[in-house]
């Protein structure tokens, strides 16, 4: 009965997980832990590490990998800085709305641009995901760089820091907009024929082209959707910092695919689900900030995580293993 | 087209030669050097060799580990986490009761073997994909590292370790000492003992094998665990004489300055042809990615242009590499030749 439970996915095992982690910080640090402000913290940091990861999920469900997200995400966060801070200050009235709309556009733009580049060389010249995005992650951190000099760019229009800052009803606003992505991209994934597409090019890209699906079209969409989230991540990560970089959140990268990973997204591809990685993320986070609280080292952290992915995909080793051996 | 090239043997050498990955990246290298050579006084000069040598010897004596690696069909990250472990840990040790060079690079390869020894007992008994494994394995290492040392660095080096080794030394007009150094001598002896593994051991067979299709070689009954253990016990052996090697060249241990640097390598390893997919790469590829990359940076910076944007150079290439790489090997296999 609880083998099965178990079985039935990241979901279950997952709460089991973060229901024994909960108890152990809780009888730790009590309220400090559970109670209000605690909660708000982490629903601050919770959202850009979550949106990077729904861009690093939609790929590896197709058995590829984005390395470029990171990077994707901060060029477009520096197009954008560039236009508000050159344009908003000096415009009034309806233009001043006007001039954010189109910085998040150019932010658009970018994004585009990188999630075409990455699915054509992937699509349609057949380069392994790994090595394309790793040429890319180069190029748009490259240019970046080259481009500001490393500088930061800040100083942003409060609708724009708003959006990183911000509460609704006391909820973060940041919060709202990643629960926001998650519900129409689950809905994608589940319910759509390109969601389906995306599972079974995952499962097996051949004989998903041999029955018919043009393989290529949608490994394209994958990266330029991977690329759209990257940018609304970079908004939400400006919007936070109310400042723009060449190599802001680069820790982030390995820790997207753990989370994807430990929320039960198969890294060879096609299977996993938006709920699991919610829950990953939800776990990573009581973790960073029970520990945060108990004053140990952020490194700590990352340590544990490393150990919590292994040690979680052990655990669906061997109760795979006793799962053969009664049948 | 009829297969003349039967008849003589060597021109047939030659011709798979012309066709292979490495010709192309020889052409492309030549070029550069030509033109580097052309528009610069200062790239063709022992001087700019020597420095070029001995600042790439750290990325170049990974990349002899990492690319045994690819060929077994894994790949590995957290090889600059072993690097750094094993030299911290090293260099206190080494300090502490005042050992030399020979037990520093014993102390620092086996922590390296042993790093490598839970990647490799992880990759074989987990069943998920290598790079997870080392992405875990990396902050794992490396976390637990800057949390016991506090990041702290070491900078008071015994006398012997901050002078290094000079053999075969003379001096140019200027009075500069030019010789073998550590960090060159290393980077040879590395290359040359990834070649003599790859190319005549028979385990260096049965790497090329279970990469190149892993069903086949179990049922051929090769233990791949064995050779798992082997080829990450090999790439981390490698990290922490490459380790010492850095420590050497940059004067101090910095625990934060080595985590960062693995996707260099691996694009390094890939641009030299060597397959993710496994059972693919050669050591002279290996030689040539890493001198492309090298080169190309040094040449940016000797003809002017400015640093910031050395990285977009770098992306650039590797992309436009593993493109035409890719679109070529799809238009020959298109063609049915092989």
């Amino acid at each position: 009965m609880m083998l099965r439970f178990l079985r039935g996915g990241a979901v279950p095992m997952l709460s089991l997980v973060l229901l024994a982690v909960v108890a152990v910080f809780w009888l730790l640090l009590g309220d400090r832990i559970a109670g209000a402000s605690a909660m708000q913290s982490m629903a601050f940091q919770l959202p850009e590490l979550g949106i990077l990861s729904l861009a690093m999920m939609v790929t590896l469900l197709s058995g590829g990998l984005n390395l470029s997200i990171i990077a994707t995400a901060n060029l477009c966060a520096l197009a954008m800085a560039y236009v508000l801070t050159t344009h908003v200050p000096a415009a009034h009235g309806f233009m001043w709305g006007g001039w954010q709309v189109i910085a998040i556009l150019a932010g658009v733009g970018v994004a585009l641009v990188v999630g075409l580049i990455n699915g054509f060389v992937i699509a349609y010249l057949g380069v392994s995901p790994i090595l394309a995005t790793l040429g890319t992650m180069t190029m748009c951190k490259g240019l970046s760089i080259g481009l500001t000099r490393g500088n930061v760019i800040s100083g942003f229009p409060e609708p724009i820091v708003f959006l990183g800052n911000g509460t609704l009803a006391g909820v973060p606003v940041a919060l709202l907009i990643f629960l926001g992505l998650c519900v129409p991209i689950a809905v994608l994934l589940n319910k759509s024929p390109f969601g389906h597409k995306i599972y079974m090019i995952g499962s097996s890209e051949k004989a998903t082209r041999y029955s018919g699906v043009d393989t290529k079209r949608v490994l394209l969409g994958i990266y330029v959707l991977s690329s759209l989230l990257a940018v609304v991540a970079a908004l939400v990560m400006m919007a936070r910092f109310n400042s723009a970089n060449a190599a802001y959140g680069e820790s982030y990268l390995l820790v997207t695919i753990l989370a994807a990973v430990l929320g039960g997204v198969d890294p060879f591809g096609g299977f996993g689900k938006v709920g699991g990685l919610v829950m990953a993320l939800i776990l990573l986070q009581v973790i960073s900030s029970a520990f945060n609280l108990l004053n140990f080292s952020p490194f700590l952290t990352v340590a544990i995580w490393g150990v919590l992915i292994i040690g979680v995909t052990a655990i669906g080793v061997v109760l795979e293993g006793r799962g053969i051996s009664r049948r | 087209m009829p297969d003349r090239s039967n008849a003589n043997p060597k021109s047939a050498a030659l011709a798979r030669f012309r066709r292979s990955h490495e010709f192309w990246l020889l052409a492309v290298i030549g070029v550069l050097v030509s033109a580097l050579s052309l528009a610069t006084d200062s790239f063709l000069t022992l001087q700019n060799l020597f420095d070029l040598l001995t600042s790439n010897a750290f990325t170049g004596i990974l990349a002899s580990g990492l690319l045994v690696v690819l060929i077994a069909g894994h790949i590995d990250i957290s090889f600059t986490a072993t690097a750094s472990v094993a030299q911290y840990l090293a260099l206190t040790v080494g300090i502490r009761y005042g050992l030399g060079w020979v037990a520093l690079f014993a102390i620092a390869g086996a922590i390296g073997v042993l790093c490598g020894l839970i990647n490799a007992v992880f990759v074989t008994k987990l069943r998920i994909s290598s790079i997870i494994v080392s992405i875990a394995t990396l902050n794992i290492f490396y976390g637990l590292l800057i949390f016991t040392t506090g990041g702290n660095y070491i900078t008071s080096l015994p006398k012997f370790f901050r002078d290094g080794i000079l053999w075969f030394e003379h001096e140019d007009a200027s009075g500069v000492p030019y010789g073998l150094n550590l960090q060159i001598l290393l980077l040879i002896g590395s290359f040359a003992v990834a070649w003599l593994l790859l190319n005549r051991t028979n385990i260096g067979r049965q790497i090329y094998a279970l990469g190149g299709n892993k069903d086949a070689a179990q049922r051929l009954g090769f233990h791949v665990f064995r050779i798992n253990v082997l080829v990450y016990g090999y790439l981390g052996f490698v990290a922490g004489v490459a380790s010492i090697v850095q420590a050497q060249l940059a004067q101090s241990v910095t625990p934060t300055v080595l985590v960062g640097k693995e996707l260099d390598v691996l694009a390094a390893v890939v641009l030299g042809g060597a397959s993710l997919n496994g059972g693919v790469g050669t050591v002279f590829g290996a030689i040539l990615g890493v001198a492309l990359l090298a080169i190309l940076q040094n040449g940016l910076v000797l003809v002017g242009v400015s640093s910031y944007w050395n990285q977009w150079f770098v992306g650039l290439t590797i992309l436009v590499a593993v493109s035409t790489t890719a679109w070529s090997e799809r238009r020959r296999r298109a063609r049915g030749s092989p």
